[in-house]
């Protein structure tokens, strides 16, 4: 197992946002949150970033204890983060933004780095034509596909991506999950946050369901995306 | 209104304003560094250049600059300038460490972290006030008499540096302006760019203008921190310096008067925005001096604040506006 969250509870204050959830990724997989607003995904994901502090329970990546490791241990560990809302710094040019998500590399000159940038700039040939524009005068897709193109920049074995659909187009929609699909045949880890859940399960290996800070349903991607209850619960009925 | 003598000698007063004002801007800095980053007014930041100016002057004093002439002086300068750079830095990081980080961990709201900067401005100030007791303490009074004497009233090195004037284009401006001027601008175009290009800068403006995401890609929050005090720090050190030349006295309240000048010109040119702090300096300073001219030296400060407000007014985020992070490469 790449990640293995056990008993993790977190809270806000007083209030508990993630109660005793566990689950896996498995190294090579695509893993899948997903849940209404609201149902702890992203605070799961922050979590593991650790932007936010746990409570009880424990966090393992590749078999080393990194419950309590600080951010930047766990982006040099091979963690990476896709936020919520893409947050690319908008006041720095895309090509800023990619060397901002290399931030723990000290390899700035290298050809491996170079590489690096070229392979982004090959999932999204859009950044490519728009390598020194400000981030902040792109569209919201563009902008999607910087922020992945950013959190792939640290090399990371484990990338997490919370709700890289959020407010595009269907096309766009349909595109993106084409490119995480890519990026995971090409070795990278992923797990999923979303609330299209259709398009989640179609392309998870492994999902799980979060309702008010609880995993209340996991199985196989295609499974539950078959299974009735969940039909009718997320993915608005019959389709 | 003494219009004849303002348009007489309107380049020299212009000079002379451009200096302030350069020195205003390279406290500014700090100022407006601290804010990008913190959203927090470091209001001791008045004390660290303070203790920059005590530095420069205690290093001209120790290594003998007042018999000391040609390349030797040069080198006591540098070396003063150097000791206020140390000593400004080093009160910036304390600065930090003692009365900031420690609140900025629990989460403080900033105006805890305001009232904490203003109890370390005046603690810092009064210390240095009352350094003949603190080295009569230690029974060191004696062996510093020449350091820690005159505790509370002006301290100068005036007839250390006979700076020549220069006549340019027919008019006569002193030289110490001009360097003050030279040195400051070089130094703002040089902390400007290494915040634009270098990696450290990088992330400081990725963390003025998303904490958390920028926390995301690796960049160490408290490292980060420490980076803006250091640099704002050492821009004290260096208007210290340049202010010592230019003026050659300082006390241990000279820092009030200069912070909130200095803040006053980071406001102006608009908060968080690096090349704001160097417009809203240089304006601020040759309006003072030009205001001076006009309405006589005891309205400099009026004008001043005047200006502050007339132009907060009508640009309420300061004559460039943008901030530290949002600042485009």
């Amino acid at each position: 197992m790449l990640l293995e969250v056990e008993g993790l509870c977190v809270n806000y204050g007083h209030i508990e946002a993630i109660r005793d959830i566990s689950f896996n990724v498995p190294e090579g997989s695509v893993t899948t949150l997903i849940g209404a607003n609201g149902a702890g995904k992203t605070t799961t994901l922050k979590t593991l970033s650790g932007i936010r502090k746990v409570r009880a329970g424990s966090v393992k990546f590749d078999g080393k204890d990194i419950t309590h490791a600080a951010p930047y241990d766990r982006v040099k560990l091979g963690i990476s983060q896709s936020p919520e809302g893409r947050r690319c710094f908008v006041g720095m040019t895309v090509r800023e933004n990619l060397d901002m998500g290399a931030f723990v590399r000290n390899d700035r000159k290298s050809k491996a780095y170079q590489e690096d940038i070229d392979r982004v700039l090959a999932l999204f040939p859009r950044l490519a034509e728009r390598i020194n524009q400000s981030a902040g005068t792109m569209s919201g897709g563009e902008q999607q596909m910087l922020a992945i193109g950013r959190a792939l920049m640290a090399r990371p074995r484990l990338i997490l991506l919370d709700e890289p659909s959020m407010g595009l187009a269907p096309k766009l929609i349909a595109q993106i999950f084409s490119i995480i699909k890519e990026i995971n045949e090409q070795g990278t880890t992923v797990l999923l946050v979303e609330q299209n859940a259709a398009q989640a399960l179609k392309a998870a290996d492994d999902a799980h369901i979060l309702e008010t800070g609880e995993i209340v349903r996991s199985g196989k991607g295609s499974e539950l995306a078959g299974d009735d209850s969940v039909k009718a619960a997320y993915l608005g009925g019959d389709i | 209104m003494n219009f004849e003598f303002f348009f007489n000698n309107l380049p020299s007063l212009t000079v002379s304003g451009l200096a302030f004002g350069a020195i205003y801007a390279l406290i500014a800095l700090g100022y407006t560094m601290v804010y990008g980053v913190l959203q927090l007014i470091n209001f001791a930041h008045s004390e660290v250049f303070m203790y920059g100016t005590f530095a420069m002057l205690w290093t001209v004093m120790a290594l003998g600059g007042a018999d000391a002439d040609g390349v030797e002086l040069v080198a006591i300068l540098l070396a003063s300038l150097v000791a206020a750079m140390a000593l400004s830095a080093i009160v910036a990081l304390v600065l930090e460490r003692v009365a900031y980080r420690p609140l900025i961990k629990r989460n403080a709201p900033r105006l805890i972290a305001l009232i904490s900067a203003i109890g370390a401005s005046f603690v810092l100030a009064e210390l240095m006030g009352l350094r003949d007791r603190v080295a009569g303490w230690l029974g060191l009074e004696d062996d510093l008499s020449d350091y820690v004497g005159k505790a509370r009233i002006n301290n100068s090195i005036a007839g250390v540096v006979e700076a020549p004037r220069w006549d340019i284009g027919g008019v006569s401006v002193s030289s110490i302006d001009i360097l003050v001027i030279l040195s400051a601008v070089a130094m703002m175009v040089v902390v400007d760019q290494f915040v634009r290009r270098s990696k450290l800068g990088k992330g400081i403006r990725a963390t003025a203008q998303d904490p958390e995401t920028a926390s995301m890609m690796g960049v160490n929050p408290t490292r980060t921190i420490q980076m803006t005090f250091l640099i704002g720090g050492l821009m004290a050190g260096v208007a210290a310096f340049l202010y010592m030349l230019k003026i050659e006295t300082t006390k241990f309240d000279v820092g009030f008067l200069l912070g909130v000048k200095a803040f006053t010109a980071a406001v102006l040119g608009g908060i968080g925005n690096l090349r704001g702090a160097l417009l809203g300096g240089l304006v601020l300073g040759v309006a003072e001096i030009w205001g001076s001219a006009l309405l006589g030296t005891e309205w400099r400060h009026v004008v001043a604040f005047v200006l502050l407000v007339v132009i907060l007014l009508f640009r309420p985020t300061g004559l460039l506006g943008e901030s530290l992070g949002k600042a485009r490469a």
